[in-house]
């Protein structure tokens, strides 16, 4: 067995074994998959295409309303049900609670990616900064509508049926549910990163110019780069309406400035364009976070604040990118000595 | 709906209405104007589109605010706001944006959305979280049998913001370091051929706009209101009329930032208070997918 | 002899500056065609109407008999005619044979077709053709960290992959190192004869377009000019004008 299949095996016991092993910190844990999810999502765009989006977090949170809305109108009204805001008595079967979730998952899923492909059709016009600023302004926006949309319980939020058993047990779930998407996700960028589809949307992020030029169909890549990585983070948005059973618009599904940043943070500290950097960055990121909330009473947003300029400003090809510089024979690259320096993207 | 309906009912019933939110407008909008002109000035000599514009604003405010809760004469808060913040975007521009001036856009954005987060942060821990604003005290002016009020405090707060602006447009045109900074916006690279230290031009330039937005921000306080997190609404404010007007457009500038007054004070009347961020939001997609299909006419993308 | 690309009375200006007035010309199939004129003249605004970078004021432009002059870029690359830049525009951080396998013709992949890996045929292909330009040995470099002339042959032998049929090139020879010009015209005439390309070639060197060209066209002030063989280019006293600034 070479060496590489020992590490791989290593760590998917470890993952298969963590929730057991720690059972303090299921839901920590769990958190760290979902940022993991979101960075590597948005490092297809940012990292791959260069299309550096502040906005995935739209997906997240239309994914977690996706699934709420599905689960709901399986089995009642969700116009009664949000206008009752936990005054009547709604129960869910276990039928209908794992009806709901298979189906909200599918569904936050797939709406996601038409909603990228909709949306996509008008920002992916701008380039550079006013896509970042366009998908940060289509967040907000996406936001504040909700939050006003009585239908799904505007600015109250909405509340799912709790999960059906041991709480525990759920916690469990809703781990290995998060950790799945992860490692399917991981394994289809994997492979999707050494197809053709890869290699163009590197060109895009290289020179979309002389792509076009050489008639590359920029804007179908750019739109299904866009709504595969949609496809995950609503998947992602739908577990984690069920894991949080009750949760707010902006607080938690359209978190503009919490996750909507964090996953950008991630990709940045890890080294964005690598396949490993998203990983390695959010679990870093998700341990200083956790450790700040900790210990830094009240300062902690500070400190995320500074990370995220450090991180910017010190640390520009993140954890992955330094380390390809250390020691290149770990990624079968030659080594930087080969090369002269000449970087011509803008 | 029907709430929205009738407030926009009134409009029509009542045309005198119109008046007075349109002056209410301008003479907000007037304090846009002057945010987004330093988001302007950064932006066309440095390349840096600046998230933390927003919280600058904020920051002067709460300078302003705080002189005034000392017993200080709340004017005296202007200036003051002027040069504190003037230090501080040195010293940001010495430890942040000097160092991410040359690398892709990207990384100056997030740079300054990271300390919009920061200051943002660290206005709430000092100041808390309340709305604040502070009362000059002076009496308010009717016109139209009441219908019109217009605050002495409001048409101080325009005079100036306008005498501001006049002031620093003359510095461009008249002074040395004016005339620095509009030869390194032309051509960085001719410029330093020329002998102008860029990077002073450049460190100048960042204090100035940081120093033009605490004045606005202290000019804000006096007349409307001011929170920790406003900060982010007055940045895509400031984006929104540079993006609309163009670099280099001070009329386009001045034009769109009445503008942008004026259609938040119709949105804030028709559908309530609440509705502050959405709408100057809603704005900046508008004026996006406009120039959007502008350059598209062009075959050309927004960039 | 049939036209392969027919320019019909095109103008063009930005702002209140006019860089093309009604400018009709065109190119003969499988031809090396060049494009003369002093700086200025307005051949790379022509060569920008042509492949569909901005939209033209007035005129029309047919490829094939088609009317293009009101598809976008993409588009009408997609149709086989393809451009080099006058500032060389490669993809800077991949390798340089993954430029080469990156330029495969679009026009001739279906959608799923992204979702395959090239096999040994492609790669048989790009390294043939990098062989073809003298850069078989930095095919494994990244392409940024070749040099400009490097960089040049590279982008090339990319628009040779992607197998079209006619090729607009803007100044191929500009920093290239005069001892591997004659290398280049060498190329470049093989390249029309042997896979069969429509060259429409701007050249600043004059040694360069008299040797190569079959037909050229000069411009002056946005304005053709004159047009005809080398040779009667060469004994053109407006072409000589116009060069030396009398005109």
């Amino acid at each position: 067995m070479g060496k590489r299949a020992v590490f791989y095996l290593a760590l998917i016991i470890f993952m298969i074994i963590a929730p057991f092993v720690f059972p303090v910190f299921k839901t920590q844990l769990a958190t760290v998959w979902l940022m993991i999810i979101v960075a590597l999502t948005w490092d297809m765009t940012g990292g791959q295409m260069g299309y550096n989006s502040l906005g995935n977090i739209t997906f997240y949170g239309t994914g977690m309303y996706v699934a709420a809305v599905v689960t709901i109108a399986l089995a009642y009204d969700v116009g009664e049900y949000t206008g009752s805001s936990g005054g009547g008595i709604y129960e869910f079967t276990d039928g209908q609670y794992f009806t709901g979730m298979f189906l909200g998952m599918l569904a936050a899923g797939l709406f996601c990616s038409v909603v990228a492909v909709v949306i996509g059709y008008i920002t992916f016009g701008l380039r550079g900064p006013y896509f970042a600023i366009g998908t940060l302004g289509v967040a907000i926006a996406a936001g504040e509508l909700v939050s006003n949309w009585d239908w799904v319980g505007g600015g109250q939020g909405i509340a799912l049926p709790v999960y059906p058993g041991d709480f525990e047990n759920g916690k469990i779930l809703f781990y290995f549910l998060f950790a799945a998407t992860g490692v399917a996700l991981f394994l289809f960028l994997k492979w999707l990163y050494t197809t053709r589809f890869g290699a163009a949307i590197n060109a895009i992020r290289d020179d979309e110019e002389k792509a076009e030029a050489m008639g590359i169909h920029t804007l179908q890549y750019k739109l299904a780069t866009w709504a595969m990585a949609a496809f995950f983070v609503g998947v992602a948005g739908a577990i984690s309406a069920f894991q949080l059973i009750h949760f707010e618009p902006l607080e938690s599904a359209y978190q503009t400035i919490n996750l909507g940043i964090f996953m950008v943070v991630c990709a940045l500290l890890g080294g964005k364009g690598t396949l490993w950097g998203p990983v390695v960055g959010a679990i870093l990121f998700h341990v200083f976070k956790e450790v700040t909330w900790t210990y830094l009473l009240g300062w902690q947003w500070v400190a995320l604040g500074v990370l995220i300029v450090a991180t910017v400003v010190y640390f520009e090809g993140g954890v992955v990118g330094w380390l390809m510089e250390r020691k290149p024979h770990w990624f079968s690259l030659p080594a930087k000595a080969d090369e002269a320096a000449g970087d011509d993207q803008s | 709906m029907e709430q929205f309906a009738s407030n926009f009912g009134l409009l029509l019933q009542f045309p005198v209405v119109n008046l007075k939110i349109v002056i209410d407008g301008v003479m907000i909008g007037a304090l846009f104007a002057l945010a987004a002109y330093g988001l302007a000035l950064v932006w066309g000599v440095m390349n840096v589109k600046n998230l933390a514009q927003g919280d600058f604003v904020i920051a002067g405010g709460y300078i302003c605010w705080w002189l005034s809760e000392k017993g200080l004469p709340a004017l005296l808060g202007v200036p003051v706001a002027f040069l504190v913040m003037a230090g501080i975007g040195w010293v940001i521009y010495k430890v942040v944006i000097r160092r991410v001036i040359d690398r892709d856009l990207f990384t100056t954005l997030l740079a300054t959305f990271g300390l919009a987060i920061i200051m943002a942060q660290m206005l709430n821990l000092i100041f808390g979280s309340d709305t604040q604003s502070v009362d000059l005290g002076y009496e308010t002016l009717y016109f139209i049998d009441g219908f019109i009020d217009v605050p002495i405090a409001k048409l101080l707060g325009v005079l100036m913001a306008g005498s501001l602006a006049i002031g620093v447009v003359l510095f461009m045109k008249y002074s040395r370091m004016g005339q620095a900074i509009r030869a390194t916006a032309q051509d960085a690279r001719a410029a330093r051929v020329l002998g102008i230290n860029t990077d002073r031009v450049y460190a100048f330039t960042f204090s100035l706009n940081a120093a033009i937005c605490g004045a606005a921000g202290a000019i804000i306080v006096m007349v409307w209101v001011i929170q920790p997190f406003y900060g982010i609404t007055h940045s895509v404010r400031a984006f929104v009329i540079v993006t609309a007007a163009g670099l280099g457009n001070l009329p386009g500038v001045i034009a769109a930032g009445l503008g942008i007054g004026v259609l938040e004070q119709y949105g804030a009347h028709i559908f309530g208070i609440g509705y502050q961020q959405a709408i100057a939001v809603l704005l900046l997609l508008l004026v996006l997918i406009f120039r959007l299909l502008q350059q598209r006419r062009v075959r050309q993308s927004l960039q | 002899m049939s036209a392969i690309i027919e320019v019909n009375k095109v103008s063009k200006s930005f702002g209140g500056v006019v860089a093309n007035t009604d400018i009709s010309l065109s190119v003969e199939k499988g031809t090396i065609t060049g494009l003369i004129g002093p700086n200025g003249s307005g051949k790379t605004t022509l060569f920008n109407s042509i492949v569909g970078y901005h939209p033209i004021d007035s005129g029309s432009i047919l490829f094939e008999g088609r009317e293009i002059s009101t598809l976008p870029v993409q588009k009408i690359a997609r149709l086989g005619l393809l451009r080099t830049f006058q500032q060389t525009r490669i993809y800077g951080q991949m390798k340089a044979v993954d430029n080469m396998l990156i330029s495969l013709p679009h026009r001739k992949m279906r959608f799923a077709d992204a979702f395959g890996r090239n096999g040994p045929e492609q790669y048989e292909r790009a390294e043939a053709l990098l062989e073809f330009v003298g850069l078989y040995q930095k095919r494994f470099l990244r392409a940024g960290s070749l040099s400009f002339g490097q960089q040049k042959l590279l982008e090339f032998a990319m628009a040779l992959m992607n197998e079209p049929t006619s090729l607009l090139l803007d100044e191929p020879t500009a920093g290239i190192n005069p001892t591997l010009i004659n290398g280049l015209i060498d190329r470049l005439r093989r390249a029309n004869e042997e896979f069969g390309i429509t060259l429409f070639v701007i050249e600043h060197n004059m040694r360069v377009i008299m040797n190569m060209a079959d037909h050229i066209y000069c411009l002056a002030h946005g304005q053709l000019l004159a047009q005809g063989s080398p040779s009667d280019i060469q004994g053109d006293q407006r072409v000589i004008d116009a060069y030396l600034g009398a005109h």
